[in-house]
Order: structure tokens, then C-alpha cells, then sequence
């Protein structure tokens, strides 16, 4: 039975990888957006919006979950992080606020009346950086260079992030984001040309994906060596790794004879696969090397009551979320 | 000026801004399914007309207090990390619950906005119910968290740090009714004169336009019964806070020296230095009787504190003034407002009433922030009342200067932006015959 702590790390995991499934393809949705050119680039960009625009809003909470459950059960842990990252959370902010505002003042065509389609490019931009540096914290969390000594002496500093294995991390998360958009979309359209556009990015976006995951265990040694370390070397290194290349293969070559429910299912295992590949490397620390799981997580009370809130919330809210998916994405996710 | 001031001035930059969006987002629903449910029972098109153009409205302005105040859940951190440190393990359970609330108001405004072809009009107006609830929900237990900060409960503090923290007495602490119901009723009479003021004068302009009538009818009921209602928890608000903060009361007062009989001040201008208050209108007694409902109790005043546990008593009092004067303004209008439309509706639509609400258009908001400010500076120099200083919570990262000012301009850009976007929303203007808009013909605009 895993501890309490444990338990809530878990479910910040969990909400991590809910948001990049879901909220990651609505970045991913805006790449594509920034690099949309040639033929039918008027209606790739509808299908995207088309897709987006009900559900971004409930996708981008998983995030606020993931920090609402990291500042309740290791608030030690938002203080140091907070203090340690404050650069790149700053930006990541900036990000959100711009990406949700530019994409609530597009739907409602504010660009018409000048002619402009600013918005549209701060959107895209916006959705460029954001899960880039969403990426960089993460990878910046496994680099051992945030310590948990004191507040003051991890301010400011620049080396746990502004590093090559936290922007590798960054890189990847980005191509993933754009990997489950490209893979998604061909689904949310009938038009078999927007289908074949599609494919064609997922196939590069799977490409990009596969080298850098296949680079990451190259430059983490000397980046974040506790981190490889714990990925390579446990029991579960060689299974995680081989179905992650499962996935990855089996997302190939469905995109190739066009079985594209099946392509979803490996591209969905392959960033939960990268994630939790992520989170058992880390564990059982939450950031390497000083604060670990068990020593810096809040009372049990407060862990228990927590996780009661989550388990009956998740029973009222998935219903809610199934409803909602039910009704904008029947054909994309049920078939009719 | 130092980092933390910096922080603070930052803080409270982003909080002034989310409020606005916050409020639109309790307030707003509640307006668009009051109009929905008008639809359904009567089958009038001018409601329909009007639920679909207010959950519009909603919906940009959600998304923008969606987005604001992830930043704020971020920034407690950034700014604060020493308070979330301290706080964090102890006032989650407010704050993952308005977690869920948040992701229902979401969910359902998606399908809201986006399903008025897709989904049974019952379950349209469902979903709308919803979002109104999640909405009131999140607001209930968000300010909870900061009711927590005036009146902090449910743990014993050993060696400095929490301990036995109990999260069901945190979240119950002796602040929360008070404080949730008082922002609860400003939410909704700041949305509901805000939206009447746009109508309001958009029927000055088209006096007969039915639509327009239709709207100021229902934003005006909503809005004049929480303005109505206001004073009521506002006598319990400050009650409550001459008991558990009377150094919050001295400021919001002007009051120095503690007295029996204590005056209340009306206006003024506070002076630390000298220890009084100069200018004011004094009613005698009226401050011991509004507190204690006894005119001759005893009013802690401000210098039987120390020094550095007073707060700045100058933007306190100021503040507190305007509120309550743009508190009574909405209640008298909205009190004006129901004995001249109990007869005759067409009342309601009469010029000098008409002026009268649109000049109560943003004094609602204005009271908001105002609010905000006599509640969060009033409890200077603590971040938790008597617990915590603000300067002890304040993040060791320096050059605060920077986010600040890109923060600003961002959400200068932002703000501008949106108000465009709901002027075009909020005041274009679909003609629908006087009449209470029951013409079954379609919409034109004009």
C-alpha cells in the first residue's frame, strides 16, 4: 500500500498527465496554427479553432489541480520550486494569460473590425513558448541543481533551468504537445485532404518526438545524473523503455496504413509512457536531490481529507467531462 | 522602492484585475439563465436573444478570469513563497475545492456556449445552472481562503511552524460566513448594475427598443436585491470585524483614541503622525452604535496599538468611504428601482431613472476594489492576522520591478482589448419592438 504522500504525488502526476493529453494538444493545436502555410491553410486553421474551442478551458484546469495539490500536500515544495524557477514560471504565466485571452478575443472576432488577425499570432506564439517552458521545468526539476537547503540561496539563479538537458526536456515536451494535435485532428474532420495534412505532420511530429526521446538518456548523465541513474538503472527501465518504443512504433505504422483510432491510442501511451517514465525516475524524491516524497509533504490529515476530495470530485467530475466530450467530440472519440 | 513593496504593489495589480473577471464570472450566469429560463417558460424570442448574447459575454470574460487567476495560484508561490510555505498544508482544502467548482463552471460553460444546437433546451438550461452554481461556489471558497488570512483557525502554531492543523476548522474559520456572504452580494449587485448601466444607456438612446428593456428589467432585479441586501452584511461584516480585527476598524474609521461613544466619521482625512482624523463629519456616537449596536460602547482606536502593528490608515479609511458611499448609491437606486417598477414597469424606463442607473453602471466594480483594498491593507503588516508578516513572506528572488512592469503592460493590453470586445458584444443592440419584447418576429440589428 503506498503512503499518503506518495498517494498525492501520484495524483499530481496523474492531473500532469491529463493536462499534457488534453490541454497539450490544445498547445499543440496553436503550433500548428504558427506553422500553417500552403494550400488549404484557411481551413486547417478553422478545424483547429473548430476543435479547441469548447474544451480548452476544462483542459487548462488540470493544471491549476496539479498546483492546487502540490501547494496543499508539499507547500515546501511550491516555495522552493517557485523561488528556484521563478524565471521560467513567470514567462509560463505570461503564456497562459496571453494564449487563453488571445483565444477567447479571436472566436469572438475582434480582428474583423481592423483586419488583423493579431490575436491569432499571439495565440500561436503563445502556445509555442508556454509548453516549452512547461517542459524546461519539469526537466529542471530531475537536473539535482534546485535544492531545498533555504529559500535564499536558491533565488535567482539560472543553472537548474538554463541548461541543455532541462531545454532538451522543453523540446520534447513541445514536439509532443504538436505530435497528439496532428495525431487528434486528423480524426476531428471528414475532409480527406485535411486528413492527409494531418497525417503528414504527425508523422513529423513523431519523428522529432522519437529523436529527442531516444537524446534525452544522452545528455542526462552528465544533466541530471541522480535522474539517469534512476531511469536507467531500476527494474522497470527496460520494460518502460521498450513499450514506449512499442507505442512509438505502433503509432507509426498506423499512421502509414491510415488506422488512425489506433494511432491516437499508441500517440496518448506514448506521452503517458514519457511521463510516468518521468515521475518513477524521480520518485522517490519530488525534486532531486533534497526534498523527497516522504519528508516534505503536509499533515496526514490534511493528505487524507485531500485525496477524499480528489476520489469524490473525480467521481462527479468525469461524468461532467464525459458529457462534455460526448457532445463536441461524438465523432472524433465515439465513432457516430 | 523595495522588492517588497514591489511584490505587494505586483500582488495587488493582479488581483484588481482578476476581480473584475471574477465577479462577471458569479455574477454573468446567473443574468444568462434568468434570461434562458424566461425563453422556456414564455417562448419569446427576445430572451432567447438575450441568454445567447450574455453567455457570449460570459464566456470571453471567464476565459479571461480563467487565465488570471491561474496566474494568481502561481503567484502566491512566485511573490509569496514563504506564506505558501507556511499556509500551503494548511489552507488547501478551500482551494481544491474551488479546484472542482472552477472545473465545473468550465465544463458547463462550454457546453453552454458552444451546445445551444446540440444538446435538449432542458439540459441547455441545466448546464447553465451549473455554471451559475460553480461559479458562486468557486467565489465562496476562494474568499474562505481569505478569510482564513483575517482570522486564521484550525491548527496550533509550535516552533513557528503549523501543527494539528484541523482543515475542516480552517476552512470554517469565525471569518468565512461573514466574508462570503458580503462578497458573495457584491458580485452580484456589481454584475447586475454594471449590465443594467450598459442597457440603461442603450435605452436612452432607443427608449423603445424592447431588447433592451428585457435586459435592464432582469440585470436591475438582480443587481437592486443584492444592493438591497448589502447593508445587511455589511453591518455584519464590520461587527464581526470590530470584535476579531478592532485594529482594522480603527483604520477603516479614522478612529485614534479609544472612547465610549465613538463618532462616526464621514469623510476625512486620516493623519498617522498627529494621531487624528481632520475634515470629517462626525455623527456622535454613531460609530460605537454601528459597531456594537450600542452607542455607548467602547471603540479600541488605533494608538492603543503599537506602532508597527498598525496599518496605514489613510488608504483604509479612504477606501472603506467609497465603498459604503457606492453601497448606498446602489441600494437606493436599486430600493427606487422596485417601488417604481412594482406598479408600472414603463416607470422603469422613465429618463431621470434611466441617468440614475447608468451613473450606478460602475460604481458596483468601483466598491469591489475598493473593498479589496480596506481588507487586504487593513490587515497590514500581516499576511495572516498576528501569525505572519507580510515582510516575512515575501520571495528572496530581487528585481521585482521586472515582472512587474511586464505584467502591467500586459494587462493594459488585455484590459483595453476586452473592454472593446464587450462594448461590441454587450452594447450591440438587436431591435425588439417595446412591449415587453413579445414579437415573435425575428431580431433585426440596428
Amino acid at each position: 500500500m503506498p503512503t499518503l504522500p506518495t498517494l498525492a504525488a501520484g495524483c499530481i502526476l496523474a492531473s500532469l498527465v491529463l493536462y499534457a493529453l488534453t490541454g497539450g494538444a490544445d498547445f499543440g493545436g496553436g503550433v500548428w496554427g504558427l506553422l500553417n502555410h500552403g494550400p488549404r491553410a484557411e481551413a486547417r486553421k478553422r478545424l483547429i479553432d473548430h476543435a479547441i474551442g469548447p474544451v480548452w478551458e476544462t483542459n487548462h484546469i488540470w493544471v491549476i489541480v496539479a498546483v492546487v495539490v502540490l501547494f496543499t500536500a508539499f507547500p515546501k515544495v511550491f516555495a522552493v520550486l517557485s523561488t528556484a524557477l521563478f524565471v521560467p514560471l513567470t514567462l509560463i504565466l505570461a503564456g497562459i494569460i496571453l494564449r487563453g485571452s488571445a483565444f477567447a478575443f479571436q472566436t469572438h472576432r475582434l480582428h474583423e473590425e481592423d483586419g488583423t488577425d493579431w490575436w491569432g499570432g499571439v495565440f500561436a506564439g503563445a502556445s509555442l513558448v508556454t509548453p516549452f517552458l512547461l517542459g524546461v521545468v519539469l526537466g529542471a526539476v530531475s537536473t539535482g541543481a534546485v535544492r531545498g537547503e533555504g529559500l535564499s540561496s536558491v533565488a535567482g539563479g539560472t543553472d537548474a533551468w538554463l541548461a541543455p538537458f532541462p531545454l532538451s526536456v522543453g523540446g520534447m515536451t513541445l514536439s509532443s504537445c504538436a505530435y497528439l494535435a496532428a495525431v487528434y485532428l486528423i480524426l476531428e474532420t471528414d475532409d480527406p485532404e485535411l486528413k492527409e495534412d494531418f497525417r503528414r505532420r504527425a508523422l513529423g511530429a513523431l519523428v522529432l518526438v522519437s529523436l529527442l526521446s531516444a537524446a534525452i538518456p544522452f545528455l542526462s548523465p552528465g544533466g541530471a545524473p541522480e535522474f539517469h541513474r534512476a531511469l536507467t538503472g531500476s527494474w522497470w527501465s527496460v520494460p518502460l523503455m521498450g513499450a514506449n518504443a512499442l507505442a512509438a512504433l505502433g503509432s507509426a505504422v498506423s499512421l502509414a496504413v491510415r488506422a488512425y483510432p489506433l494511432a491516437r491510442a499508441c500517440a496518448a501511451s506514448q506521452v503517458t509512457l514519457l511521463l510516468a517514465g518521468w515521475g518513477m525516475a524521480q520518485h522517490p524524491y519530488l525534486v532531486r536531490p533534497g526534498l523527497p516524497i516522504s519528508s516534505s509533504a503536509a499533515s496526514p490529515e490534511m493528505l487524507r481529507l485531500l485525496l477524499i476530495i480528489l476520489a469524490a470530485g473525480g467521481v462527479l467530475l468525469f461524468p461532467a467531462i464525459y458529457l462534455l466530450f460526448r457532445v463536441f467530440k461524438k465523432k472524433a472519440l465515439f465513432g457516430r | 522602492m523595495t522588492e517588497l513593496v514591489l511584490a505587494r504593489a505586483q500582488m495587488a495589480m493582479l488581483f484588481a484585475f482578476h476581480i473584475l473577471f471574477a465577479v462577471a464570472g458569479i455574477g454573468m450566469p446567473v443574468l444568462m439563465v434568468i434570461a434562458e429560463g424566461a425563453h422556456l417558460r414564455t417562448g419569446k424570442p427576445v430572451y432567447a436573444e438575450l441568454a445567447r448574447r450574455w453567455g457570449r459575454g460570459t464566456a470571453v470574460l471567464f476565459a479571461v478570469g480563467a487565465v488570471s487567476g491561474t496566474v494568481l495560484s502561481f503567484e502566491l508561490g512566485l511573490l509569496w513563497p514563504r506564506f505558501m510555505e507556511f499556509a500551503g498544508g494548511v489552507i488547501g482544502l478551500p482551494f481544491a475545492l474551488e479546484g472542482f467548482a472552477f472545473f465545473t463552471e468550465a465544463i458547463f460553460l462550454g457546453i453552454y456556449v458552444y451546445g445551444w444546437e446540440k444538446v435538449s433546451p432542458r439540459l441547455h438550461l441545466a448546464a447553465g445552472c451549473l455554471v451559475a452554481l460553480g461559479g458562486i461556489l468557486s467565489g465562496v471558497f476562494v474568499v474562505s481562503a481569505n478569510a482564513w488570512m483575517n482570522s486564521p483557525a484550525g491548527f496550533t502554531l509550535i516552533a513557528g511552524r503549523p501543527a494539528n492543523v484541523s482543515p475542516l476548522a480552517v476552512m470554517a474559520n469565525p471569518a468565512w460566513k461573514t466574508e462570503t456572504i458580503h462578497m458573495t452580494l457584491a458580485a452580484f449587485a456589481a454584475s447586475g448594475f454594471a449590465v443594467a448601466g450598459i442597457h440603461a444607456f442603450r435605452l436612452l438612446r432607443e427608449p423603445r427598443n424592447g431588447f433592451h428593456r428585457v435586459a435592464l428589467g432582469i440585470a436591475l432585479s438582480v443587481g437592486g436585491v443584492a444592493a438591497v441586501l448589502q447593508p445587511i452584511s455589511g453591518d455584519l461584516s464590520a461587527r464581526f470585524v470590530a470584535r476579531n480585527q478592532p485594529v482594522k476598524l480603527a483604520a477603516m474609521e479614522g478612529q485614534f483614541p479609544t472612547q465610549r461613544g465613538a463618532p462616526l466619521r464621514i469623510g476625512g482625512l486620516p493623519d498617522a503622525a498627529e494621531e487624528t482624523t481632520r475634515y470629517a463629519l462626525e455623527i456622535p456616537r454613531g460609530l460605537s452604535l454601528l459597531a456594537f449596536h450600542d452607542a455607548d460602547a467602547e471603540v479600541v482606536g488605533l494608538s492603543a496599538f503599537p506602532r508597527d502593528e498598525r496599518p496605514n490608515p489613510v488608504p483604509v479609511h479612504l477606501a472603506f468611504q467609497v465603498m459604503v458611499a457606492c453601497g448606498i448609491a446602489l441600494a437606493a437606486v436599486g430600493a427606487a428601482g422596485a417601488i417604481l417598477g412594482w406598479k408600472r414597469r414603463e416607470r422603469l424606463f422613465s429618463r431621470p431613472f434611466l441617468c440614475a442607473v447608468v451613473a450606478c453602471g460602475p460604481l458596483g466594480l468601483l466598491a469591489v476594489e475598493a473593498g479589496w483594498v480596506v481588507t487586504e491593507l487593513g490587515r497590514q503588516p500581516w499576511v495572516i492576522h498576528k501569525v505572519m508578516r507580510t515582510s516575512d513572506a515575501v520571495t528572496p528572488v530581487g528585481g521585482l520591478a521586472l515582472p512587474f512592469a511586464f505584467f502591467t503592460l500586459i494587462y493594459l493590453v488585455l484590459g483595453v482589448f476586452a473592454a472593446r470586445l464587450l462594448r461590441k458584444e454587450l452594447g450591440a443592440s438587436p431591435f425588439f419592438p417595446a412591449g415587453e419584447g413579445d414579437s415573435p418576429t425575428a431580431p433585426g440589428e440596428v
